[in-house]
């Protein structure tokens, strides 16, 4: 089904508000993750807002699409996304990493409604979507399960463990996204430990690779949606740490730091900004 | 034939003279076919090790129910989170020396911390797996796990408790670890005998001192506590399958009516159950305790019960510690 400008423009704005919301909740924390959950907010926007299948008022649905942040650390970006979606007030994300907030530094499941698994070790969420899809398969199911994996994080070995049990059993239920942002906390992804050639490596495990640009709503749509019979799939998005907020793109700094009350201000400007624009982000992987 | 064993708890009634020899696993493999049969959500995850864990006859009877991970008990235990999160009942197997040992902290995170329905099963625990030597020794189990919140720990003491372990814990909604040995180990209790998780049973009245034993040295405790009654000394022995929630109650009692313990287990001193009921005690009702585990040492190849001899976790280990701890008294 085609998408239309209109929906399109609806996500970059949702995805915006996303933004706005990352740069408020980690201000107030004082701590926390900025360049990765700025990098995915487009992708979590196209998510929640248009491929999955979920019902923020029963956020239990049995028969729900599921999402598992498995680089737990940029909660930042999937609390902004459920505050949005209606999971809970939007008005508690400023209680991030606060004692007695649901919003934990990472994630507890549990504990806020929308969150399912709880994260933090790396490669821990892979193998818990894994399950999920593989629980769907048995029961005949026709729920989907999409899980984001961080590109530094592939350096578990518990990541490949859990491709190859999904190529194994061809969950085709299945969707992983890679934030293939270049960066991981030692400098650049392919100096700490190289991952190229990753499409290679993904498509010997048996999946279906698709490149996409992460901040290209329209691309990332058709990506979710291409269909490959019995095959599980993977999302290579590559996105720009920190994407959105001119100041902490590209600049590995900013991968465990928060904006501090000044540093807020100037992003929630720019973002304002391109809110009046009409949302629209460049796509320099076009 | 004593006349101070509980009879409520209907014992083999050849426990002193020449009990039938069990792997505990064999209660395991039974235990969670009834477990199966008794509820279609129960799943069995298992890496590369279906026969040894006695998962074989589940798979043969629910192979749609069955999942071989392979050689990634990391993996496996996000696998039975992320089930068990989609209402499944997952009883995930593994030697205990990886399972807990090499996926702790999925266990931890995965698992306790979002209180996932997993049940965790560590077969092979021990010393008494022998030749192996000392790396497939499962001697720190029950110490990693018993620190874990949310997480219950079961020590079965032989086939039939194991078999009735893993069926009463699918009925619980909360993650469980349960380990058990791959030896033959004396069938000392019966199809009658009562089970419940979380209470401490005393299989043994006696008034000097309480042993407190778990898994294969529950047998071994009553076989002192009748050669200890030939000196004249009474001796309580109580079977604390439950290491965590531990019964409280019972070890309380213990200590105020017999004013000493002995613990007993095929773990090392330091973590498990005599660590648990040191804590107890400690808290409650201080009394003299001596231990009798392996002491802050690995193990090495050998036939179990050359094993079982060398490290003092038998009998004659817990006879000693009793005697000790009379002189403490």
């Amino acid at each position: 089904m085609a998408v239309t400008d209109t929906q399109i423009e609806y996500l970059e704005d949702m995805a915006t508000h996303i933004r706005e919301d990352i740069i408020i909740m980690l201000e107030k924390a004082g701590s926390g993750h900025s360049a990765g959950s700025l990098g995915t907010a487009d992708i979590f926007s196209t998510l929640y807002f248009h491929i999955m299948k979920h019902d923020p008022k029963n956020p239990d649905w049995e028969d729900r699409d599921r999402f598992v942040l498995s680089n737990a650390h940029i909660c930042p970006v999937l609390y902004a996304t459920l505050a949005e979606a209606g999971y809970y007030p939007k008005k508690e994300i400023t209680t991030l990493r606060k004692l007695g907030s649901r919003l934990q530094g990472h994630p507890h499941k549990g504990a806020l409604p929308g969150l399912e698994a709880s994260g933090g070790p790396l490669a821990q969420g892979l193998s818990i979507a894994a399950g999920m899809a593989m629980a769907a398969k048995m029961d005949d199911k026709r729920s989907k399960v999409f899980c984001m994996v961080g590109d530094g994080e592939m350096n578990e070995g518990q990541i490949w463990e859990a491709l190859m049990f999904i190529g194994k059993n061809r969950l085709h239920n299945f969707t992983l996204i890679v934030d293939r942002n270049n960066i991981q906390i030692d400098g650049f992804t392919e100096d700490v430990m190289p991952l190229e050639p990753l499409k290679d490596k993904l498509t010997s495990f048996g999946f279906h690779v698709i490149e996409v640009d992460g901040h290209n709503i329209r691309r990332l749509i058709e990506a979710f949606e291409e269909t490959i019979f019995e095959k599980p799939k993977v999302l290579l998005a590559h996105t720009i740490p920190g994407k959105g907020v001119d100041f902490m793109e590209f600049k590995p700094e900013w991968h465990g730091k928060p904006p501090n009350k000044e540093e807020a201000e100037k992003a929630l400007s720019e973002l304002e900004q391109l809110r009046s624009l009409g949302g629209k982000i460049t796509c320099e992987h076009e | 034939m004593s006349n101070n064993l509980n009879k409520k708890f209907h014992l083999a009634e050849n426990i002193f003279d020449s009990p039938d020899q069990v792997p505990a696993r064999n209660g395991y493999g039974e235990g969670v076919v009834e477990a199966g049969e008794a509820d279609k959500n129960v799943v069995v995850l298992c890496c590369d090790l279906t026969e040894s864990t006695r998962n074989a006859k589940f798979k043969e009877t629910f192979p749609n129910r069955f999942v071989e991970v392979g050689i990634a008990e990391q993996n496996m235990a996000g696998l039975a989170a992320g089930m068990a999160f989609s209402g499944k009942i997952p009883y995930m197997s593994s030697y205990a020396t990886f399972n807990p040992g090499r996926n702790w902290d999925q266990i931890r995170v995965s698992i306790c911390y979002s209180m996932a329905n997993v049940k965790i099963m560590g077969a092979h625990a021990g010393i008494s797996v022998g030749p192996d030597g000392a790396t497939h020794q499962a001697m720190e189990d029950i110490a990693i796990t018993r620190c874990l919140p949310n997480l219950t720990v079961i020590v079965p003491c032989d086939y039939w408790e194991t078999k009735k372990a893993a069926i009463a814990i699918a009925g619980i909604k909360s993650p469980v670890y349960m380990r058990f040995g791959r030896e033959k180990i004396p069938v000392i209790t019966t199809d009658n005998t009562p089970f419940q998780i979380g209470r401490a049973d005393t299989y043994r009245e006696g008034d000097d001192v309480t042993v407190i034993a778990c898994g294969s040295l529950v047998y071994e405790a009553l076989i002192a506590a009748e050669k200890l009654s030939g000196d004249g000394i009474s001796v309580r022995v109580i079977n604390c399958h439950t290491v965590k929630p531990i019964d409280e109650k019972a070890i309380i009692k213990a200590a105020k009516e017999t004013g000493a313990i002995v613990s007993a287990e095929e773990h090392q001193v330091h973590g498990g159950l005599g660590s648990a009921v040191a804590e107890v005690v400690a808290a409650n009702s201080p009394v003299p305790m001596e231990y009798v585990a392996l002491m802050d040492r690995f193990g090495e190849s050998g036939e179990p019960n050359e094993l079982m001899k060398k490290f003092g976790l038998d009998s004659k280990g817990i006879i000693k510690a009793v005697k000790k701890v009379l002189k403490r008294k």
